[in-house]
């Protein structure tokens, strides 16, 4: 599967600083392949107009494009109906849409929104905000021995105060596949809203979102092979009629008069403005192109190279692994903290091998300050990973101990 | 295994010094003051890199400098540098030494950034840390402290 997965995406044939590109921040954006490349550009070439509006030839398929887009992006996570997929601009915007949607209007003084201290913080800024404008109150669960989110202390804390949760599915630093079953029953047993950010759940794990039982659930097609600029959320029908949206204008409307509308039915009302076209036809072919993969293949090869990195990784002394080792409970963002080298600075020493790392505290500092580390530096895999990449990444940080004297 | 030039590890070589290896894990002047005069605290939002910075100046001498922070060798050593080389200096050569190290540093400062008349400044071990105008994502870091310093001098310069 590898050779032919990596002949599909033409940047990992460049070089980076004279050497071969190890391409491991996946976490932060993954690489495109042709397949997406060239359906952005082909609707940039052939097809571009704009969506839901004006008679002519181009317009229709513009539209048709961006609907079907919506439609493999509903069949890939077992959504329902199409009509529960809203096209956002990423995991944040949906954050956003969701916490000023739902949350501004129906929470109040005394109310309690559940996260845990691994969230990243589009999945805890927006909720700070509305807890200013509401009187509500953040509260955390913790996390275990082997980085997983704590639910001893759960039964405490769900109680009718309890109105959201709102959990990640893998943490984008340790890797740690959330406690998404468990939190549904929670919030089912109360009534409370349930969230889950999927930014790195939907492209690593299969997902059903029926299955799942949540009530919204959002996601970006660029950490999944597609474009940047979008993303989606989906929502149980109910609730996504429910929700207000948070963002007015083009396109979400039915009826506009002076002092009043009436929105669009969902997933319009959620829409507003012109939306990324050709992103979304983008975010189509690359859930064409992860369908074809199989996302329990994408699964087996993210277990197979964790493990092999885990493995080739725990031999090097003075290496740290900060996050679980439970391969059953965990995806492929290695984080890890080398010696008292600082991570920016194994980033600096594996960008000069070819190595491409994140370092530093990953959007998500309640964590690194839970965890009480200043920075870690960050390994991620995706489809196209292989075992080479993973050994130069170990080759650099062997160089990395010489550089300071560890060696 | 990855074979690497010579232009590469040299590059590398240059920027990890053993002096900024020394200076990371033995940074000079670290703590706070009590007495201090001045403080400013500068962050990194991009990285994390915190630097805290306390100052007695006495009659337009920088007498005491306490230094705290937290982040990666290339902030952190040029923070311990910059304590050495403040220490004892007017404020006027103070000024100075950042002019000299920020042009050293591809840091644009305006033409003839140091007056002759004044010749107190020296950046010394700062020196070492030329290595990382090769890595211009790197400057920010070196440039932290400074920026910190900046901050607490315009706090100075207002009072």
């Amino acid at each position: 599967m590898m050779d032919q997965v990596r002949a599909d995406f033409p940047i990992l044939e460049r070089l980076v600083n004279g050497k071969r590109l190890a391409y491991l921040d996946s976490s932060a954006t993954t690489q495109k392949p042709n397949q997406v490349i060239d359906a952005v550009s082909d609707y940039y070439r052939i097809h571009n107009s704009n969506v839901h509006r004006g008679a002519h030839t181009l317009a229709g398929e513009a539209t048709v494009a961006y609907e079907d887009a919506r439609s493999k992006i509903a069949r890939f996570i077992g959504a329902g109906s199409s009509s529960e997929v809203v096209l956002t601009r990423g995991t944040t915007n949906g954050m956003n849409l969701i916490a000023y949607g739902w949350g501004l209007n129906r929470l109040s003084r005394g109310d309690r929104i559940l996260l845990t201290v691994m969230e990243h913080h589009a999945n805890v800024v927006p909720w700070q905000l509305i807890a200013k404008h509401t009187g509500a109150e953040l509260v955390y669960l913790e996390l275990d021995d082997d980085y997983q989110v704590d639910l001893t202390g759960l039964e405490d804390v769900v109680d009718d105060r309890l109105k959201i949760i709102s959990v990640s599915g893998m943490s984008n630093v340790t890797g740690a596949i959330g406690p998404v079953p468990q939190l549904v029953a929670a919030a089912r047993s109360i009534g409370a809203l349930m969230v889950v950010d999927a930014a790195q759940s939907v492209p690593h794990l299969p997902t059903n979102v029926t299955e799942i039982g949540a009530d919204l659930l959002v996601f970006s097609a660029h950490k999944m092979l597609g474009p940047t600029g979008i993303g989606a959320m989906w929502g149980r029908h109910e609730i996504l009629e429910e929700m207000d949206p948070a963002e007015g204008g083009g396109e979400m409307i039915t009826d506009v008069k002076l002092h009043e509308s009436r929105w669009a039915p969902v997933p319009h009302k959620f829409e507003a403005g012109t939306p990324p076209i050709a992103q979304a036809v983008g975010f189509g072919a690359a859930v064409d192109y992860l369908d074809k993969l199989g996302m329990e293949a994408v699964r087996r090869h993210e277990i197979e190279i964790t493990q092999y990195a885990l493995d080739r990784l725990t031999e090097i002394p003075d290496l740290r692994i900060v996050g679980p080792m439970d391969l059953a409970r965990r995806g492929g963002t290695v984080s890890f903290e080398l010696g008292d080298i600082h991570p920016h600075d194994v980033a600096t020493i594996l960008d000069q091998e070819g190595v491409a790392v994140r370092a530093g505290h990953h959007c998500a500092k309640p964590l690194m300050r839970y965890l009480n580390v200043p920075a870690t530096a960050r390994a991620s895999f995706y489809v196209y990973t292989t075992e080479d990449d993973i050994d130069q990444l170990v080759a650099g940080l062997h160089r990395a101990r010489e550089l300071f004297g560890l060696a | 295994m990855v074979v690497m030039s010579t232009h590469e590890i040299m590059a590398l070589e240059e920027l990890y010094r053993e002096v900024i290896l020394d200076h990371y894990r033995h940074p000079r002047h670290k703590g706070t003051l009590a007495n201090a005069d001045l403080h400013a605290d500068g962050l990194n939002p991009s990285c994390g890199d915190e630097f805290s910075l306390d100052l007695v100046v006495t009659d337009g001498v920088i007498t005491d400098v306490a230094t705290q922070g937290q982040g990666c060798s290339i902030s952190q050593a040029s923070g311990s540098m910059m304590a050495d080389a403040i220490k004892g200096k007017t404020l006027a050569e103070v000024a100075d030494l950042m002019r000299m190290f920020r042009v050293m540093m591809s840091i644009d400062e305006g033409e003839s950034p140091v007056d002759p008349a004044r010749p107190g400044a020296v950046l010394g071990d700062l020196e070492s840390l030329q290595g990382v105008r090769k890595f211009p994502v790197r400057i920010k870091c070196a440039d932290l402290p400074w920026a910190t310093l900046a901050d607490a001098l315009s706090q100075a310069a207002s009072q």
